[in-house]
């Protein structure tokens, strides 16, 4: 079954105390595969993921799914910079979207060992989830957002502050989601994740989409100067 | 000096002795409280977690409001009770003026805005922490509200204990209200203030000593039931 769940984006604008830190923005991701969001910082590469998943007001335009709002956002995972766990043990914060969907406890315990397995936390899942490292934290958080078998997920810079047995780690996970056909939509600053990951690219620059294309064609062919600079690895003003 | 000795011991044989009126007194003093701060947590642990999750017009002036109406003068809140309850009143026909529901009436209006109070403080500051996670899950208010109350059960055990510590000192409102009676609506405080009035310091000493030893093993017992400084745990 091909489990696309398109978003778009028409005249998307966010302001903040008058200033538009995103937009307009028009955009459409159908299809399957990993899409990287890439710019310098303040580019809006967070609003703009955050605003795709309906979690941050739009000042003007609109985002769909194609679907009615509640039921897409039901389908939608997202992963956040700084990972929130829940004040509860591993499992528990395994199980929370499961249980808010209505599983039972068995059910939900079956798959919490399944992926408390899959992101190497088994042996601590009745262990309080704030004790655990940053990168447990984040491998925690993506497998609480990949447990309910999302179509769409969204990351912001999953990997920001891992070292690399981390950042491996998670990659494989976002490939094994991939595979299974989870749309994926990742900010990341690390132009080599990118390279490795992207099937497509979106670059933002100062709000604004300033290239949408696969990822080998904007690799191999920055089409402007601050495509160029930016994947040289110059400060972009 | 003399006197907190004196205090001392005549706690000491009340209690060796199981001295009836005491436990009477004792019984009645926990009936109350505990009684008013089960229904004021019914009403304030989900009102105070609400405020923290919603966002309405005027919601900053209910929540000065009620922050407010934590130093509400139990004196003022036994005079209301008693108007509403006495005969005259519009619920004098419900017959409870000097029994202790009127004091757990009253005890439930001082204590309401305290435990709403702290635990819209708690709640607060775990939305803060939680807000983008449970928006991002598409949760409904009530799944927000049950999870937040949930994880910061450890704050509300906190604010619930604050209200009985607040509850089964009282006097005021419960004087008041309730009238002193001997074997009818006489608890430790109303005791208390009762022998202090007849120059009885030591026996007065004695229930105050008892009082604060009633408080302190409600604390530790609620602590222990819930397990809150289990290892590992929240």
């Amino acid at each position: 079954m091909v489990r696309v769940l398109p978003v778009e984006l028409r005249g998307a604008v966010v302001r903040r105390r008058g200033r538009a830190i995103l937009g307009p923005v028009d955009l459409t991701l159908a299809g399957e595969g990993l899409t990287c969001v890439l710019g310098p910082n303040g580019a809006g590469k967070t609003t703009l993921l955050r605003v795709m998943h309906g979690i941050e007001r739009l000042s003007g335009g609109t985002v769909g799914y194609g679907l009615p709002e509640r039921e897409a956002l039901r389908r939608q995972g997202f992963v956040f910079q700084a990972p929130i766990v829940l004040r509860r043990t591993v499992a528990e914060n395994l199980a929370y979207p499961l249980r808010l969907a209505g599983a039972g406890r068995a059910d939900a315990a079956r798959a919490c060992a399944d992926w408390g397995g899959r992101i190497g936390l088994g042996a601590v899942l009745d262990q309080p989830a704030q004790r655990l490292s940053g990168g447990e934290k984040q491998m925690l958080a993506l497998g609480r957002a990949l447990i309910s078998g999302p179509d769409l997920l969204f990351l912001d810079e999953p990997c920001a502050s891992l070292d690399g047995r981390a950042t491996a780690a998670i990659e494989g996970l976002l490939r094994a989601a991939r595979e299974s056909r989870t749309r994926i939509i990742m900010a990341t600053h690390d132009l080599a994740q990118a390279r490795r990951l992207a099937d497509e690219v979106i670059f933002l620059r100062n709000g604004q989409v300033e290239r949408h294309c696969a990822a080998e064609a904007f690799f191999a062919a920055p089409q402007s100067a601050a495509e160029e600079a930016f994947l040289k690895g110059d400060i972009l003003q | 000096m003399n006197d907190i000795t004196e205090g001392l011991r005549a706690a000491f044989w009340l209690l060796v002795s199981f001295d009836a009126e005491l436990w009477e007194i004792s019984l009645r003093s926990l009936k109350v409280s505990l009684s008013a701060v089960v229904i004021a947590c019914a009403i304030a642990v989900p009102l105070g977690t609400w405020l923290a999750v919603q966002r309405f017009a005027f919601r900053r002036t209910v929540i000065a409001v009620m922050n407010a109406l934590m130093g509400l003068p139990p004196v003022v809140v036994g005079l209301m009770v008693y108007i509403l309850l006495s005969r005259s009143g519009p619920f004098g026909v419900l017959g409870l003026l000097f029994t202790p529901t009127a004091m757990v009436i009253a005890q439930v209006v001082i204590i309401t805005p305290l435990i709403a109070s702290i635990t819209h403080q708690a709640m607060r500051e775990l939305w803060a922490e939680y807000h983008d996670l449970l928006i991002s899950l598409n949760t409904s208010k009530w799944q927000r509200v049950r999870t937040l109350m949930w994880d910061g059960r450890r704050a509300l055990l906190t604010a619930a204990l604050a209200g009985f510590g607040r509850a089964i000192g009282e006097v005021g409102a419960i004087m008041v209200v309730g009238g002193n009676i001997d074997h009818a609506t006489r608890v430790l405080t109303t005791a208390i203030a009762l022998e202090t009035g007849k120059g009885d310091f030591a026996l007065a000493l004695g229930l105050g000593f008892v009082l604060i030893g009633l408080a302190v093993c409600v604390s530790l017992v609620t602590h222990a039931l819930s397990q809150t400084e289990r290892r590992g745990r929240w």
